[in-house]
């Protein structure tokens, strides 16, 4: 069930119905409204003495800080629900201040401010398939994907010699982002990176 | 998550040692000349218990409830003239799903006739033992009451506070305190400390009983001659709960008045109105006799034997399996 919230226009008043979970519908990924912030549900334990009152100890996700929140309802509490959904994206072009998707079956844009993008404006390039997190309608989040194949913009030359013993040195993408590479990686060769560990993960055979 | 969901869970050396578990319990009974007996687990009556909801279903306009425990079938055996008994057997509770809730689970549970919640306490930590050394767990039992486990690690009388005296306490210790929490309601709040802060200082590796518990939780356990504490243990593994025992109340009539002023309470929690069992409260009116009582979760108990974290490591098809 998606969260929502709907505004129900009956003669001249409008009344506003706030969605709202009580505990015992708790589960992963269920988007509540705590604290005015979008958060969603990355764990659910139940406490309960067996002959006593039970309680939901939940651990959330604030979606727009990204900081994990502790809290315990008594159970039958409610909550009020998130109207957030996830959508998927392709990037098409940053302006300098905004982040600009569109979602290509609707066709349908977006613009991601800097702290929406977060880390994912280090990943992401021209057509790059992303899943943006719509909160009322305005993205919060960007998620890149998994890997993303990115070619070196800059990066010192490898020594002859180097490539035997080993080790890394900085290396920056054609994003902007600096990731640790092999020292025999040379300007212009395109690389996998791995965008949850900010890791090389393997040269691109073009 | 892998998407062959037909397949158990468990390995196979684990359900082993829960088939033994089942035979060792069989044994210990045999021995002890208690008896076993299988008792319905569909009732046109409930359990009342603020805090427990049934599954319910119907057949023919009628609606019928899984058992939440074999407790009132049993004891109407024992009105019945039977020894003491024992019943291993699935029970049911809805709504409760979680690292250490199965809503299905199986639960050993025996009836000593002419023994008190103290001897039946010692009983309860000898077949531990047994299990342990069976397990090549090395255990022990320490026994504590209530309010010695509570003036121990948070230094509260539960027997006589406030909410107030909770809140503040929950301050001091800095247990988190609950979205929803009453204002008159101070077994809530001691059933919350108990949890953040009681059980979590228990012996770590080892059983714990606790003991005479505010007369307030009394349950279905007599209360003390002076009416200070419900003559009622529970057994605990670590923080895990294992199992409740107690004193059995033989008044009919206080029975029913438990009975009604639990469902004054569901209604007041919005919660369904349950079917009184009144075959039980006839056995009870027709002539009880004195005993102890005592049910185990054995889907727990196996996870202290075997050394797992979670209810569904132990289980062959957890619920979302099943």
């Amino acid at each position: 069930m998606r969260a929502f919230s709907v505004l129900l226009r009956l003669g001249l008043f409008t009344v506003i119905f706030m969605a709202t979970y009580s505990t015992n519908e708790f589960k992963n990924g269920l988007k509540l409204l705590l604290n005015g912030d979008p958060c969603s549900i990355t764990e659910n334990i139940l406490v309960k003495p067996g002959k006593g009152q039970a309680f939901s100890r939940v651990k959330m996700k604030n979606l727009k800080t990204g900081r994990t929140i502790e809290k315990t309802f008594k159970s039958g509490e409610s909550v009020e629900a998130a109207d957030v959904e996830e959508v998927n994206v392709e990037f098409l072009y940053g302006d300098g201040e905004l982040w600009h998707f569109m979602q290509p079956e609707s066709f349908e844009q977006f613009a991601a401010t800097e702290t929406a993008m977060a880390e994912a404006a280090k990943w992401v390039k021209a057509q790059e398939e992303c899943v943006m997190t719509l909160w009322n309608g305005e993205p919060i989040s960007v998620t890149p994907p998994n890997f993303v194949e990115l070619t070196i913009a800059d990066t010192d030359p490898g020594l002859k010699g180097d490539t035997a013993q080993g080790g890394t040195k900085p290396a920056t993408l054609e994003t902007g982002a600096v990731v640790k590479v092999p020292l025999f990686i040379e300007i212009g060769e395109m690389l996998k990176i791995d965008t949850r560990t900010g890791e090389y993960v393997s040269r691109v055979k073009s | 998550m892998s998407t062959q969901h037909w397949q158990s869970v468990a390995d196979i050396e684990l359900m082993q040692k829960r088939a033994r578990m089942l035979q060792s319990i069989r044994a210990f009974f045999v021995q002890l000349d208690v008896m076993e007996v299988d008792t319905p687990s569909i009732s046109i009556a409930a359990v009342t218990d603020l805090h427990i909801e049934s599954f319910v279903t119907n057949m023919q306009h009628q609606n019928y409830y899984l058992q939440t425990s074999p407790e009132y079938p049993m004891k109407r055996l024992l009105a019945s003239g039977y020894p003491s008994i024992y019943q291993i057997c699935k029970v049911y509770r809805c709504e409760e799903q979680g690292i250490f809730h199965n809503p299905e689970f199986m639960m050993l549970e025996w009836y000593r006739l002419g023994f008190d919640y103290k001897q039946l306490m010692q009983e309860v930590s000898s077949l531990l033992d047994l299990l342990s050394k069976e397990n090549e767990l090395s255990t022990q039992t320490d026994k504590v009451s209530y309010q010695q486990a509570f003036m121990q690690s948070v230094g509260i009388d539960p027997l006589s506070i406030s909410v107030e005296d909770c809140r503040q306490c929950c301050v001091r210790q800095q247990i988190d305190v609950p979205q929803g929490m009453s204002d008159d309601n101070v077994d809530e709040w001691l059933d919350w400390i108990l949890t953040q802060a009681v059980a979590p200082a228990f012996n770590r590796t080892g059983f714990t009983i606790l003991y005479d518990y505010p007369a307030s939780q009394c349950a279905l356990a007599t209360i003390s001659a002076d009416g200070s504490v419900a003559e009622r243990f529970e057994v605990f593994y670590g923080e895990l709960e294992l199992a409740n025992g107690f004193n059995e109340l033989t008044d009919a009539h206080e029975q029913r008045q438990r009975f009604e002023a639990d469902n004054k309470k569901r209604q007041l929690a919005g919660l369904d109105v349950m079917p009184i069992d009144e075959h039980f409260l006839q056995a009870l009116e027709a002539g009880f006799p004195k005993c102890a009582g005592v049910a185990i979760g054995l889907d727990r108990l196996l996870m202290v034997l075997t050394g797992k974290a979670e209810i569904s490591d132990v289980l062959a098809f957890p619920f979302d399996r099943a």
